[in-house]
């Protein structure tokens, strides 16, 4: 079986799964569970300065549900822990005595001057915390007081407090990235030149999941009233992807090691997230809504994975599909598919056919009796038709060999790669050749 | 302590009245709103649905069960309704496994279809639960129609007459209107007076009167009504029975299974309804199944059915003769009654063994049977109608007859598949194409 354990930035455990700093991590007593469940680190949840925060004291989540009731986002307006720091400092310096090979990493948030950072890393080394992860991600609650992703917008801010947490503490430093920002590959160089030794992304995204249609106020709704909360779960999974690819492949922010979060709610996420550049995975929704076992599946997915693929360390999967991401530019145009109705699979709902018909090319045709088949000469090899059949692997995109005519175009399948950037009608293109 | 099962002969009160309560309940308890929403999300909103194509109605099945995966299950209801007046009771009785849900993409994908039946009857449910008819008429247009049958067919066409703006008179041959929702389909398929209410609500939207006890050929007659009326619909079912070729057959305890069916719905209490013990029934339908399970569920000891051809020829779906074999009904195919024997009463039927082109095989058997059921096919049963073909009246596919101003839908006429599913639809486009020659 394949070796899980993971080495993020020194911080050792048993597999790459960490709980992110949320309401799982929140107290001694959710934290045992998660390690006895197997969970290989946690992120404990943001502390602050004394006198604590207060929570709200209705509704702290809202939700989207795909078919089924499956939960695919959830958003929250919670904050950071709302016990005395103390508390949490003693708790955490228990579990870590208790749980020596597991990760434990301390989120922290407090005001933007040196004393406040300098005096809690003080309290936070004294626990024998691995680490610190630094909270510049919330979008609600904390940001109207200038804190999470009013830091996390401002990377001057993140470069600035970076420095002097660095300064402060001997202990590997993570800063957690706001993606609640135009281009995330600034606030991670900030983080990189104010010594970060990672960053961790994405936070959770600004978000109102839905309007409460009879008291017309936005959910989760305080009374008659709502504020826009954290987004997170399944549906933020593609986003937080993107965000890390994009700073895997950003030439300047090489080696920065990346602690994916987003979405991530099987062990094919974790590989994703790892496999774009990420030296481990950090999970909240997931656990927060199957509980803490989902771990196992983790752990026996990615092992049986990695042992397929004969990988025999999670090293040897990080970053293994950043070299295939690419500008749209330089996505070849000579590669020609189509479309391809497995019958044998087709259950023939009609589903292919109205969205071909109805909002793209036409080129799917349908008989009296219900057969669906792709038109070659219409087919633009969209992909829109495999991703609303219902049936996995029924409906495929086949690529035409080299030397084929596509008879949409009329044109012979070039073997050579051409891209935009030399295509004819390439304005750019025409100058460069002029 | 009940009379029990094993006193021979026609005994009312063999159960327990815990035990009639249960045997009765509903066939399939109703969904819930949860368990609606899981059915409902199954679905995959198919392009041009088969399901839409196998429902004799038509009704936009997609769209109802989107209706109601999107908490709308009174818009849901509107969809089936507009299509089917009847939709509740069709959700209850339709075969819905040879229609519908049997081209169920699900079905061909899993095996288990979307359940379009347990969803047609939670959206119908709720919007009758409503305090409004959700229907209105249109102007009084002046014009007055005859209904004659207020069955499936007769108040699907009332129904839409009335919507249309057109006064409706409906008569009836029985004390209620329903017609086979009434007093044939088996009552563990329509419980708590299903029947009475959809009747009673399908009328609140006014401009229909029904006329009780009024039948074709005793107490009206089709040249009167085409002159007292701008136009006539004739509804009037299946009144008579095929007989049993067998010798013996006016033996006490020998009956029609439709008026066994009639009595069992009629009844105040099931312990007032006598069945025999050894309970043979003869045919191989709907009407077959329906006597045969409720002969059992009333405490026959033995309830056999027996049916002249092979088992895929039965006129009942395969989910019914499942049903019946659930209940403890036996089955024996191809064989035929020859003759039914006993002193006064029957104490005992013989059948023969026939092959698939119903050829004697020349091999006899004997049941006993202190009660037998005929279920072999109904027939017209009435006289001084339009022309009529193959034993029903002859109508084009709008329903017209061969009368001018007459129209005819439902099982008197040749063409359904004696559903009632088939005759709302007969019932409803009869209605549009009267109100379309009303109107020309």
């Amino acid at each position: 079986m394949a070796n899980l354990q993971a080495d993020f930035i020194g911080i050792k455990s048993p597999n790459p799964f960490w709980l992110a700093s949320a309401p799982p991590t929140d107290k001694e007593y959710n934290v045992r569970r998660a390690f006895e469940a197997g969970w290989g680190g946690v992120v404990w949840k943001t502390l602050g300065l004394d006198p604590h925060i207060v929570n709200v004291n209705g509704p702290r989540y809202g939700a989207i549900w795909g078919a089924d009731r499956r939960l695919l986002g959830l958003n929250n307006i919670e904050l950071i822990t709302d016990r005395p720091l103390e508390v949490n400092l003693q708790e955490i310096k228990s579990v870590k005595r208790d749980y020596p090979d597991r990760a434990m990493v301390v989120s922290l948030m407090v005001p933007c001057e040196e004393d406040p950072w300098k005096f809690i890393l003080g309290k936070v080394e004294d626990t024998g915390a691995d680490g610190v992860e630094l909270n510049f991600g919330c979008p609600h609650g904390m940001s109207e007081r200038g804190m999470g992703s009013a830091v996390g917008q401002v990377p001057e801010y993140i470069e600035m407090v970076t420095r002097w947490v660095k300064s402060h503490t001997r202990m590997p430093v993570i800063v957690k990235l706001t993606p609640n920002i135009a281009d995330i590959r600034k606030p991670a160089a900030a983080a990189n030149a104010g010594g970060a030794d990672a960053v961790s992304l994405i936070n959770t995204i600004n978000s109102i999941t839905s309007v409460n249609l009879d008291h017309f106020a936005p959910e989760p709704m305080i009374g008659n009233k709502g504020a826009h909360g954290g987004y997170c779960g399944p549906a933020v999974k593609p986003i937080a992807l993107n965000m890390v690819a994009e700073i895997s492949r950003t030439p300047e922010l090489q080696g920065l090691p990346i602690s994916g979060i987003g979405g991530v709610t099987t062990w094919r996420d974790a590989a994703e997230f790892i496999t774009l550049g990420a030296g481990n995975v950090q999970v909240c929704t997931a656990a927060m809504t199957y509980g803490f076992k989902i771990v196992q599946e983790m752990i026996s997915g990615l092992s049986q994975y990695m042992d397929e693929k004969s990988f025999t360390s999670v090293d040897q999967l990080i970053g293994r599909a950043v070299p295939n991401i690419s500008d749209w530019q330089h996505l070849n145009l000579n590669y020609v598919a189509k479309a391809k109705i497995n019958q044998d699979l087709c259950i023939q709902c009609g589903r292919c056919y109205a969205a071909c018909e109805d909002t793209s090319h036409q080129a799917i045709s349908m008989s009296n009796d219900r057969v669906f088949a792709v038109k070659d000469d219409e087919c633009v090899a969209c992909n829109l038709c495999v991703n609303v059949c219902p049936v996995e692997a029924c409906i495929t995109l086949e690529p035409m060999a080299a030397g084929a005519v596509d008879p949409r175009t009329g044109k012979v399948v070039d073997p050579t790669y051409a891209n935009w950037t030399t295509h004819p009608n390439n304005p750019a293109a025409m100058a460069a050749a002029e | 302590m009940a009379s029990g099962e094993l006193v021979q002969g026609l005994v009312a009160g063999r159960l327990s009245s815990e035990a009639y309560d249960e045997n009765f309940s509903d066939l399939h308890a109703p969904l819930d709103a949860h368990e609606a929403l899981v059915a409902a999300d199954r679905c995959y909103f198919c392009y041009d649905a088969p399901c839409v194509t196998a429902c004799p109605t038509d009704i936009d099945i997609p769209l109802f069960i989107r209706q109601i995966a999107t908490g709308t299950a009174d818009a849901a209801g509107m969809t089936i309704f507009s299509k089917n007046i009847m939709g509740g009771m069709c959700a209850r009785v339709c075969p819905t496994e040879t229609l519908c849900e049997e081209t169920c993409v699900r079905e061909v994908a899993e095996g288990k279809p979307v359940q379009i039946g347990q969803l047609q009857r939670f959206a119908t449910d709720h919007l009758m639960a409503q305090s409004v008819h959700p229907f209105s008429r249109a102007a009084e247009t002046g014009r007055r129609i005859a209904v004659v049958g207020a069955g499936p067919a007769g108040l699907a066409c009332a129904h839409r007459l009335a919507m249309h703006g057109h006064s409706v008179v409906v008569y009836d041959a029985n004390a209620k209107a329903g017609g086979l929702n009434e007093y044939g389909i088996a009552s563990y398929k329509t419980v708590d007076s299903f029947a009475k209410r959809e009747v009673a609500w399908l009328l609140e939207i006014g401009g229909i009167t029904i006329e009780h006890d009024k039948k074709l050929g005793r107490d009206l007659n089709l040249t009167d009504l085409t002159e007292r009326f701008d136009a006539v619909f004739l509804a009037i079912g299946l009144a008579g029975v095929n007989a049993l070729g067998a010798s013996g057959q006016g033996k006490a305890g020998v009956r029609d299974a439709v008026d066994f069916i009639a009595e069992l719905r009629q009844a105040e209490t099931y312990s007032q309804v006598p069945v025999g013990r050894d309970v043979v029934v003869i045919g191989g339908g709907m009407t077959a199944v329906d006597a045969a399970v409720q002969a059992k569920l009333l405490g026959a000891l033995n309830v056999t059915l027996v049916y002249r051809r092979s088992r895929d020829r039965m006129n009942a779906s395969r989910f019914e003769q499942d049903l019946a074999a659930a209940k403890g009904v036996r089955i024996i195919t191809n064989a035929a009654p020859v003759e039914i024997s006993g002193n006064g009463a029957v104490e005992a039927i013989s059948f023969e063994y026939m092959d698939d082109d119903l050829t004697p095989m020349g091999e006899v058997f004997t049941l006993s049977a202190d009660q037998v059921l005929t279920a072999i096919g109904q027939t017209l049963g009435a006289t001084e109608l339009p022309s009529i073909t193959r034993g029903r009246i002859a109508v084009s596919p709008d329903g017209r007859t061969s009368v001018a101003n007459v129209w005819a839908g439902g099982d008197c006429t040749g063409l359904g598949d004696d559903l009632t599913v088939t005759a709302v639809a007969q019932g409803r486009d009869a209605a549009e194409d009267i109100h379309r020659a009303l109107s020309a």
